[in-house]
């Protein structure tokens, strides 16, 4: 009988965790939706905001330079991680678990910490703040998330479909491009997601690497809290949100997430 | 067979220098790029005059200010990982064990869904629930008989809400997975053999699942540490930590060996915490 109720307690837990998580995140959605500029009630349903939000050329810019960013971000640490993740498969050699533990750093290290240092980097350099340096920062936070994504997928491949397409004679590329890369694609197509979202919604990297004059999304909204709420502000983020998520919808039907399909 | 493993040995280095020398230029230069920084007396630009000096890392032994605001920022870290170990339990046990089929996989998609969504964007949508005359105090108003006032903005309980909202999902995930891998008919035998429900929690799924719930601690501990955007925008007066410190010397005071060396001390303490859990969270991923 206490099981029973124990069971139920807990499916109520759950559904509290999850109130938690998302009302906030509906409660922004339908306030860029509400007419008061100070998030009044009663509610009034209005599109003031996404109005004012087209002709806002700030914004505008930001958002897309933020997406033409993400755009390469992807490509770049797709094809640069899913090269490696094949030599991690393929290969032994000296030194593959070191170049497997360097990975963890881009992860683990609070992203003030790598921000700050690649800003001194970049400065001594000459290469200094803008648009080219949040790419080589996105790009390096990215590139981690590839490589384990694509692995992922490489474990769950068979090395002696290889060998055989190899066996009856086809050259390395051919191998990879007709045999192994059909095979990984999803994992491929999953870590490029990942490293879309991971560029997309990077603010700190962004925030010490961006010129003032030419701030990606995430920057650009940072600023505008701190100078004081703006309604603008609700209806982009509300866009972002949607954006992001759904994208990681998409990358987590890709990679198994949640478990084989 | 030696001729091969050139061939082999060129190959691998084909493909996997791109990625290590962008990791290198971006990640692993930069950080000892930092490290020289920190022990620099200005900013080595223009005809400032600068040299080798050890004052950086003096001031942060010598004023205390550092320091405690370091210690405070450990304490945050502290308290948001223990919330989100004890709102995250019980909801990864429910998810792991009680649930099962394809509503576990939805269920579990939707818990991972906020993580890997824009955190700057999450944390401002609890300023807009949390602040005076708004959304949380008007629901709470609404439901109790008296008025009361409930302007959470700008307070450390506003900080600690926006972060364990961010960060929850990962103590979830970590502590999931190592219960998922706990073999139902071990609980079973336990039962069998007149183990209460405490005992069984105490005796046999907290030891086996601990792994994983450390993993998600150290997960959460250290990105709060170093968090300098949450208490910014939900701390205002009261947001004062390590990291907006260290933010203010690279935005604001343009005092960059002090932010290096700033910075350099908290990658140490983020080492020494990821070098001693390391044994465990092998532990966990195996």
């Amino acid at each position: 009988m206490s099981g029973k109720w124990l069971a139920r307690a807990g499916k109520v837990w759950l559904v509290l965790i999850l109130i938690f998580l998302y009302a906030p995140i509906v409660i922004m959605g339908a306030m860029s939706f509400n007419a008061s500029p100070f998030y009044q009630l009663p509610f009034e349903f209005s599109l003031n905001w996404y109005a004012a939000l087209s002709g806002n050329d700030a914004i505008r810019t930001a958002a897309i330079r933020s997406v033409g960013i993400a755009l390469a971000t992807m490509v770049i640490a797709t094809a640069l991680g899913t090269a490696a993740s094949l030599a991690f498969f393929r290969y032994e050699f000296r030194g593959k678990f070191i170049l497997q533990t360097l990975l963890f750093p881009p992860i683990a290290i609070p992203w003030l910490i790598t921000g700050t240092a690649m800003l001194i980097f970049f400065f001594g350099i000459g290469l200094g703040r803008g648009t080219p340096s949040v790419l080589v920062g996105h790009v390096a936070l990215a590139l981690p998330y590839v490589i384990v994504v694509v692995s992922a997928r490489l474990a769950t491949f068979d090395r002696t479909l290889e060998e055989a397409a190899r066996s009856l004679g086809a050259g390395a590329w051919t191998v990879t491009r007709r045999v192994t890369l059909p095979w990984i694609m999803p994992g491929v197509v999953a870590g490029a997601l990942f490293a879309f979202a991971v560029s997309f919604d990077q603010f700190v990297v962004s925030y010490f690497l961006s010129e003032p004059g030419d701030a990606t999304l995430p920057v650009l909204i940072y600023t505008s809290i701190r100078k004081g709420f703006t309604p603008e502000i609700n209806a982009v983020s509300t866009i972002i949100i949607i954006i992001s998520m759904a994208v990681m919808l998409v990358a987590a039907r890709f990679s198994n997430f949640g478990g084989d399909r | 067979m030696a001729k091969a493993w050139t061939r082999d040995g060129l190959r691998a280095t084909a493909l996997l220098s791109p990625a290590y020398l962008w990791l290198t230029a971006a990640v692993f230069l930069p950080l000892s790029a930092m490290l020289y920084y920190s022990l620099l007396s200005d900013v080595p630009f223009g005809d400032a005059e600068w040299r080798i000096t050890l004052d950086n890392y003096r001031a942060f032994f010598e004023t205390g200010t550092y320091a405690a605001l370091l210690w405070k920022s450990i304490r945050l870290g502290l308290t948001v990982t223990i919330v989100c170990i004890l709102i995250g339990f019980p909801c990864a046990y429910v998810l792991a064990k009680t649930i099962r089929g394809r509503s576990r996989e939805a269920l579990f998609l939707l818990i991972i869904l906020p993580f890997w969504s824009n955190s700057l964007v999450r944390i401002f949508s609890w300023a807009i629930v949390l602040r005076g005359n708004g959304v949380l105090e008007l629901a709470v108003n609404a439901v109790l008989p008296f008025d009361i006032r409930l302007n959470l903005m700008f307070t450390q309980t506003a900080v600690v809400i926006g972060l364990v909202h961010s960060y929850l999902p990962y103590v979830i995930l970590t502590t999931y997975l190592a219960l998922q891998a706990i073999d139902d008919t071990l609980i079973d035998a336990a039962r069998s053999m007149g183990a209460g429900k405490l005992t069984i929690l105490r005796r046999l799924i907290l030891p086996l699942s601990l792994p994983g719930l450390l993993a998600g601690a150290v997960l959460v501990f250290v990105p709060v540490v170093g968090a300098f955007m949450e208490p910014r925008i939900l701390g205002g007066r009261f947001g004062t930590y390590y990291g907006t410190v260290i933010e203010d010397q690279f935005v604001a005071v343009f005092n960059w060996p002090l932010g290096a060396a700033l910075s350099f001390i908290l990658l140490a303490v983020v080492l020494l915490i990821l070098a001693l859990s390391s044994p465990i969270l092998r532990r966990a991923r195996a």
